[in-house]
């Protein structure tokens, strides 16, 4: 692998946009640039100072390519540590390429998937975990997981874990100190201190182990499996629940045919919102299937919505029909959060909004035309995710390596609080609460290891 | 006098060059074992004792390997202890209390009967070196002699210094002459060498002390012994240690003489071992404890003289003297000799590589005190690897190494060359990262193949060795064979307050638990039986009862040591050239230069890389 090379690739997406960011990092960074851009002023490049920022035009010989400006970050004060260029240019995809292709005809290289931030960490300026967190900040697209993401690159989640593995380490060595001068009149580890210890370290393990769960939702947002006929207005729903918030549509095709997931933002947490077919008993092959792939839909989500059209619910029967069903799901998930709404309530009579809530006693009421019920469901559906840790500002543990690491530690604690608790021989004892720190060491960086490292710059798709 | 080209010259015979000599001779090496007095051969010069917690562990792994410290020790031991035999196997530490005079004298006969190896008492002042290899030696009398490798076992006569108050005088040790010479023409060839410090306590007159006012510490009741060969036996009798305090007192008289202290007024600069501290030391640091604990070891089964071990000091003699009187038992206490410190050079061992030679001069390896350690049994060990591996190169082949999770003596040598270090080295079980596995019950297992594939181990070793464990192995399977019901088992399990069982299942689960013993199993007839029949003796039942107990640790720390051994096994290339890798800091960068490291573990273990170094490193190595 070459690291003496300068690299260039965009940095924001591709695609056209108003601007483009193209950044270049090696010792020939500043050198490139400046033989390609004339500044309006007349500045040579080389000649400026770190942080400033110049307008001016990238040429091709004598050609005029674009219009730019350009920011100079000298290493190591830069986010490789080496020198960067960033141009910022118009967003076509013509200029880019053109200012892209311009370069690699210079000399520059085009940079490989998370090279950038690969450099960062060989220069010192990012450790594991902030790397990591890169990834993750980039690819975050709500406000909880931008807010994880940066506390983890500031570094305090490592940090809490730092801290633990310090004074699990300490007592470790009063541990091997009675050991090894057990013939000679050495004070002991005080085994109450050491309980202490061990219970302190089993809450925080658990509390971040337990949201890992929140993280992980947060991350990649919280699955809610609508339940309803194709015409009982879901996307109507779906619209009524995204006007009030400038939120994020993203159309992803789901595994099959006939679900589509559509991912918004509500209070800053990202839902994604899973269509699946209805439940009704049938005798029909196609839609038997259908209730199996809903089943299926149903046990990866988090929350259930069920969805019924309320003028299509005039009889008892209808509506004791619709109990039916919901009970069917009931009972095979007991435990899982369910609201049941009934859509277009503003077309009912009072009679009937009076039985539909004696038959189906916890139905949410709404009308996605009106708004009626949006801003309840809303709260309900928040208020199904445990947020009480991001809104503590509380560590957050998102990333799956870490989690790993914390079920493992957590474990092998374990295995120290039953020795203590039978009195095991301490020697004995050292070898759990060595894979404990262990584990802990995978979380903060603290050991080497070169499947960790395989691991994380294979999921390095970042930085560019 | 010598026309003949040696293979391996031995500089020094204490316990590194004894080992030495001995291994190359008896790899087939012709050896000469140099030495300022042939009267002194295996000196003890500290206390009178081998082996200890980590360090009986090395007498053992030495004796597996086919070298001599453990039958001297068992042949001269007047008291024999399994130390830590509360704890788990990997604590269990033996240790004996040696007769110093039979001693010297079991290691000297030993060596003399050793076929290739040749005596020469001089001094050595100076080694011969031609392009950058060794070629021999010479002596202060003017002698020259050639030889394909040299090992220098120097121990602390390198320009000896030793330190009584303010008196000191050029010595090797107390009643010897300094070494001279080697330093200075090793320093202008370019190594780096420093000074050291240790110290020895006061030898007195048993006859003058009252034990009856002491605490006695006797012996094991059934006491074991090193050697895995049935050459030598364990102890029938045993002399006791005792035990006493010093006091408030003691520590007010010692305090007078502090302003003549060389540790206090500045003549002595260099370290001593933190873990071994003088009574001055410790007084100094520890004030808020009123007293420290002296042990009163005999020197051998006839003398008078006694050891008074946790006394070490190089305060005026009569300062020794006064306060040692205030401790109790020791009221009419008739001195032999005072205690002193004495200073000596060495040389940062991180100049050698894993086979103990220089990594400047080709043929030339340390071992011992030289090296920065402390300790009979580190010397030894690392005598018997260098004495192994100038034979091994002599004889153009493989070098022998030991990895850390084979051996302790893989960790030592790792350690001294990998961080070197500032202070004599000390082993401890902590030392090791897999000491599970690195237990004083198998180091047969451990090393003998290896020391008989290398020509060192005889052959009737090995297959005692092998005995030994095949026995084992049958042994464990048989509980796991044998199902016992539950009106055999209950009673013991009732009697031992462990769970009941309520249907037959295999003895091996429930003699797995924590506080069931072999002792509880035996009560079974089954289990007597086939131990009668097998004619299994103590240390086969016991290796039983480890592999069965310990299974569960045993089989963690393999899997963790397996970690290690993939970091091992990413090969650092020669003379690397890390000036390159400008995303390591500074003193990252400088010290892996200085060390060359042979892979990403070692290197991992360098003092000042830190792991974002490594994981750079990784990178750079392709991973």
């Amino acid at each position: 692998m070459n690291y003496n090379d300068t690299i260039i690739a965009l940095a924001t997406p591709s695609g056209a946009g108003a601007i483009a960011v193209i950044r270049l990092s090696g010792k020939d960074a500043i050198r490139l640039a400046s033989e390609s851009f004339k500044s309006v002023r007349g500045k040579a490049l080389q000649d400026q100072v770190t942080h400033t920022i110049h307008l001016g035009h990238i040429l091709d010989d004598t050609r005029v390519i674009d219009e730019v400006l350009v920011s100079i970050f000298k290493n190591p004060k830069s986010y490789t540590g080496e020198d960067v260029i960033e141009i910022s240019c118009h967003g076509s995809q013509y200029i880019q390429q053109e200012i892209i292709q311009l370069f690699l005809r210079k000399g520059c290289r085009m940079a490989d998937a998370g090279e950038f931030t690969l450099r960062a960490f060989l220069n010192g300026k990012l450790d594991l975990s902030q790397a990591e967190a890169v990834a993750d900040l980039i690819s975050s697209d709500n406000e909880a997981s931008h807010q994880i993401a940066m506390q983890q690159m500031r570094g305090g989640f490592s940090s809490e874990i730092a801290k633990l593995r310090e004074e699990l380490l300490n007592f470790a060595s009063l541990i091997e100190l009675e050991l090894d001068f057990a013939e000679e009149d050495v004070a002991f580890a005080d085994r109450t201190q050491f309980r202490e210890l061990i219970t302190r370290i089993t809450f925080v393990l658990k509390r971040l182990i337990d949201s890992f769960a929140v993280g992980n939702v947060i991350k990649n947002g919280i699955p809610v499996a609508i339940v309803g006929e194709p015409n009982v207005g879901k996307s109507t729903l779906l619209n009524a629940l995204l006007n009030e918030e400038r939120a994020i549509v993203s159309d992803i095709a789901g595994t099959t045919r006939d679900t589509i997931e559509d991912e918004l933002s509500i209070g800053g947490i990202g839902f994604r919102f899973i269509d699946t077919a209805g439940i009704r008993d049938t005798t029909d092959v196609v839609e038997g299937l259908g209730i199996k792939k809903t089943f299926e839909k149903i046990e990866q989500s988090q929350v259930v919505v069920f969805l019924f059209d309320g003028t299509e619910l005039h009889t008892e029967a209808a509506i004791k029909a619709c109990r039916i069903e919901i009970e069917k799901v009931k009972n095979k998930y007991p435990l899982k959060p369910m609201v049941i709404i009934v859509n277009k309530v503003d077309k009912l009579s009072e009679d009937t909004i009076a039985l539909l809530q004696s038959v189906i006693p916890d139905v949410h009421l709404l009308s996605a035309k009106s708004g009626l019920g949006v801003e309840s469901l809303k709260t309900k559906l928040l208020d199904f995710v445990n947020t009480g840790a991001l809104r503590n500002n509380e560590t957050i543990v998102t990333n799956t390596r870490h989690y790993d690491a914390l079920l493992k530690a957590f474990e092998e604690i374990q295995k120290v609080q039953h020795g203590l608790d039978t009195e095991l021989s301490s020697d004995l004892m050292a070898i759990d609460i060595r894979e404990a720190l262990y584990h802990f060491g995978v979380i903060t960086g603290q050991v080497t290891n070169d499947e960790l490292l395989g691991n994380i710059f294979a999921n390095f798709c970042i930085g560019k | 006098m010598f026309d003949k080209v040696y293979d391996v010259i031995v500089v020094g015979a204490g316990h590194a060059g004894s080992e030495a000599a001995a291994s190359a001779a008896n790899m087939g090496s012709s050896t000469l074992l140099i030495t300022m007095n042939l009267q002194n051969i295996a000196q003890m010069s500290c206390n009178p004792a081998m082996g200890g917690i980590a360090k009986g562990q090395i007498v053992r792994e030495i004796d597996a390997l086919g070298g001599y410290s453990g039958i001297v020790s068992d042949t001269s031991a007047i008291q024999f202890k399994m130390l830590n035999k509360s704890k788990g196997p990997a604590m269990w530490s033996p240790r004996v209390q040696s007769d110093r005079m039979r001693f010297a004298e079991d290691w000297r006969l030993m060596l003399e009967q050793t076929p290739n190896l040749d005596f020469y008492q001089d001094m050595v002042s100076g080694l011969i070196i031609e392009d950058n290899k060794i070629a021999g030696v010479k002596t202060s009398l003017g002698i020259s002699v050639r030889a394909k490798s040299v090992v220098l076992t120097n121990g602390t006569f390198l320009n000896g210094l030793i330190h009584i108050g303010d008196k000191n005088f050029g010595g090797g040790r107390a009643g010897e002459r300094a070494a001279t010479g080697i330093t200075e023409q090793l320093v202008d060839l370019g190594f780096q060498s420093g000074r050291m410090k240790t110290g020895t306590p006061p030898r007195v007159d048993g006859r003058s002390l009252d034990y009856s006012k002491m605490i006695e510490q006797p012996g094991d009741i059934s006491p074991e012994k090193f050697s895995y060969s049935d050459v030598t036996k364990p102890l029938t009798k045993q002399r006791s240690c005792h035990m006493t305090y010093t006091s408030n007192l003691v520590h007010d008289l010692l305090r007078e003489g502090f302003d003549r202290s060389p540790m206090f007024n500045g003549r002595i600069k260099s370290l001593g071992p933190r873990y071994c501290p003088s009574i001055e030391d410790k007084i100094n640091r520890f004030a808020d404890k009123d007293r420290h604990q002296l042990f009163i070891e005999p020197e051998g089964w006839n003398t008078c003289e006694v050891y008074v071990n946790g006394f070490s000091t190089s305060l005026p003699e009569d300062v020794q003297f006064k306060a040692l009187r205030s401790v109790v038992g020791f009221e009419n206490v008739k001195f032999f000799r005072p205690g002193y410190a004495i200073e000596y050079d060495y040389f940062p061992p991180t100049q050698l590589k894993h086979t103990l030679e220089t990594k400047l001069v080709d043929g030339l390896y340390f071992a011992g005190q030289i090296n920065g350690t402390t300790g009979y049994e580190e010397a030894a060990s690392q005598g018997l690897m260098a004495g192994i591996n100038a034979s091994l190169k002599v004889q153009e082949r493989d070098e022998f190494i030991l990895k850390r999770n084979e051996a302790y003596i893989g960790v030592l040598i790792d350690d001294l060359i990998t961080k070197g270090t500032e202070e004599p080295y000390r082993m401890f079980t902590s030392r090791a990262e897999y000491r599970t596995l690195l237990r004083q019950d198998n180091a047969d297992f451990r090393l003998t193949p290896k020391g008989f594939e290398i020509g060192l181990a005889s052959e009737k070793r090995l297959r005692r060795m092998e005995e030994k464990q095949n026995k084992a192995v049958e042994f464990v399977q048989f509980f796991k064979d044998l199902s016992v019901k539950p009106d055999v088992i209950n009673p013991i399990l009732e009697a031992k307050e462990s769970a009941v069982v309520n249907q037959s299942g295999k003895l091996f689960k429930v003699f797995a638990r924590p506080n069931i013993e072999m002792d509880d199993v035996r009560k079974i007839e089954e289990v007597e039986h086939y131990i009668s029949e097998h004619n299994l003796d103590r240390e086969i039942i016991e290796q039983t009862e480890i592999q069965v107990k310990y299974a569960g640790y045993i089989e963690k720390e393999k899997n963790n040591a397996d970690k290690l051994t993939r970091l091992e096994d990413i090969k650092i290339p020669a003379n690397y050239d890390y000036s390159q890798i400008k995303s390591m800091s500074f003193e990252a960068r400088e010290k892996l230069k200085k060390i060359q490291p042979t892979s990403i573990s070692q290197a991992s273990r360098i003092s000042g890389v830190s792991p974002n170094d490594i994981s750079v490193l990784l990178v750079y190595m392709g991973r």
